[in-house]
């Protein structure tokens, strides 16, 4: 196997006494999409920050193209391109102007960032956009702005952190064919989202965060058929909470979450049979999925310091 | 890499691009910023000059307005570099988040720190030089001489910008600098022999007034704006570079605090 284009070993950061990050050991490779997936404060970000040598890790070891971080970050960042959570165009420039001043900060040649420039806006769906500035974009123009702006220095690596929170369907669907075009140039993503269909969509592998641990890792098929029953019968209406208890035996797991009561089974006809007779549910048959799978893992509930 | 919070500064080529980037932002609105540069000077310096100089008539020997000029001119130098090193880096720093994606290219942070006190300095002279050519169209002064203050008044621009970074690491919202204009920049202005000598003070008041660096400042520019030589160069060149060093060194040090810790 080629050497990893990114490799963390045991990674562990820790502020004051809640561990944010322990012992994290991950590795993207060249023209591979690594997602990373957890809830709110499971240390997603902090990782991030740390690969891109913005916090100094406790213990562990980071290293990009073969590069110390954070000791050579400076030069391992003349490869990588940054897509950040928050909006950080500059408000003042136009779009053309944003991708040419952050050309700047890499010490490019002028010829070299002007012949980027219309590449980059018609890459963003942006080519007539390039006198306007940021605040007349919509949301979903901006997130591909700052996808572009990311791009100036034709990185190796992309790190993309939650590139889609916020946009309408139309804009995340068009942000997703872009990046799955860069990924078919060979470029690396690593990428943090909370929508598993984004993650099922683009990521080869996952990695599954909770409390700052890896707690799973793997092609998101085989880690739903690893951790999961094939099928989940979803059930709502009046009896649902006596369905859960009646018909439990049909199912492998049974959760309930609110009014939704959840059957996990392998084979779903002796349950829908029994639920068809059973007029005071509704009910829901569907394969299981990604979100299933995060539930599982990371529990249902809402967390204090989220 | 990243360095320990108490490290020498790293500064690298790569401040450059920054500093460009805050003139090209400059010169989008630099017609409105000149004409308030020249304006508000020019109203001042005409109102006060000759409708409180017609009162109070000479001091030290010469017109009052020539010693209003002098001053108002270093007191220009000192609020251009503070606004530009508290507001607009605040913003850039923490509401635009200009700075965090600077970070995400292969640029540092001591790079970004230099290149908004740089930055601020030049916004200082681009002030001063306003103000310069009104005094010399009003006649307030042609001395040669005056070309002198300009290098003295960028170092004024380098010591009140790396101040005010200080303030910019530590500040939470913009109402926090209203605290250091109340309480640090404008006090300071009246014991520093701005707009009416400290001779007339009582002792303690000019003991203060004798180490803080816009006094020095006013004893360096002063002189020159009006051609004359100042009395003590080295004195006052070094209570302003003393204060830029250690202004600029504790502002580096807050500010990889604020975004490393």
């Amino acid at each position: 196997m080629t050497e990893p284009l990114l490799r963390v070993v045991q990674l562990t950061k820790a502020f004051g006494a809640s561990k944010v990050v322990d012992a994290l050991s991950f590795e993207i490779h060249a023209g591979e999409c690594l997602g990373v997936i957890g809830p709110n404060g499971a240390g997603k970000t902090t990782t991030i920050r740390m690969c891109l040598g913005l916090a100094e890790p406790d213990t562990g070891r980071i290293t990009a193209f073969g590069l110390d971080i954070p000791a050579q970050v400076r030069t391992a960042k003349e490869r990588i391109g940054v897509v950040t959570q928050a909006d950080s165009l500059d408000p003042d420039f136009t779009c053309a102007e944003n991708l040419r001043v952050y050309g700047s900060y890499f010490g490019l040649p002028a010829a070299t960032i002007e012949a980027r420039i219309p590449k980059l806006l018609e890459f963003a769906a942006l080519q007539a956009k390039a006198g306007v500035k940021p605040g007349e974009l919509s949301g979903g123009m901006k997130r591909r702005l700052s996808l572009g702006r990311a791009l100036i220095n034709d990185p190796d690596l992309l790190v993309l952190d939650e590139p889609t929170t916020g946009l309408d369907p139309q804009a995340r669907h068009l942000m997703w064919e872009r990046l799955q075009n860069l990924l078919q140039q060979g470029k690396a993503i690593l990428l943090t989202t909370h929508f598993m269909d984004e993650a099922e969509r683009l990521c080869d592998r996952l990695i599954v965060l909770d409390h700052g641990r890896k707690i799973a890792e793997g092609k998101p098929r085989e880690l739903i058929a690893e951790h999961l029953e094939s099928d989940v019968v979803e059930v709502y209406g009046d009896g649902a909470a006596a369905a859960g208890t009646t018909h439990a035996r049909l199912a492998e797991r049974v959760e309930a979450s609110g009014e939704t009561v959840f059957f996990y089974v392998r084979e779903a006809k002796p349950l829908l049979d029994a639920l068809a007779a059973d007029h005071s549910v509704r009910y829901l048959h569907r394969p299981a999925n990604l979100e299933d799978l995060f539930l599982k893992l990371t529990g249902r509930q809402i967390r204090g310091d989220a | 890499m990243l360095t320990s919070l108490y490290a020498a500064p790293r500064i690298t080529p790569r401040f450059w691009p920054v500093v460009l980037r805050n003139l090209l932002v400059w010169k989008k609105l630099a017609v409105p910023s000149v004409v308030g540069n020249i304006a508000e000077p020019l109203i001042t310096l005409v109102a006060f000059g000759y409708g409180l100089g017609a009162l109070i008539g000479q001091i030290g020997g010469r017109p009052y307005i020539e010693y209003l000029a002098s001053g108002s001119v270093t007191v220009s130098a000192v609020l251009a570099a503070t606004f530009e090193a508290l507001y607009s880096a605040y913003s850039r720093m923490q509401v635009q988040k200009t700075w965090e994606s600077i970070l995400n290219a292969p640029v540092e942070l001591d790079d970004i720190v230099f290149a908004e006190m740089l930055w601020a300095a030049l916004k200082a002279l681009f002030s001063v030089s306003a103000i310069l050519v009104v005094i010399f169209l009003l006649g307030i002064s042609r001395a040669p001489s005056m070309l002198l203050a300009l290098p003295v008044l960028g170092l004024v621009g380098v010591t009140f910008a790396s101040l005010a970074l200080v303030f910019n690491a530590l500040a939470k919202g913009y109402d926090f600098f209203t605290y250091y204009f109340t309480l640090v920049i404008t006090p300071m202005t009246f014991l520093s022999g701005v707009y009416f000598p400290m001779e007339q003070m009582p002792g303690w008041l000019q003991t203060i007034g004798s180490v803080l660096p816009l006094k020095a400042a006013v004893d360096l520019v002063r002189p020159l704006v009006l051609g004359e030589t100042p009395t003590d160069v080295v004195q006052p060149l070094l209570v302003l570079s003393g204060y830029a060093a250690v202004g600029y060194y504790l502002a580096l040090v807050l500010t990889r605090r604020r975004f490393f810790r």
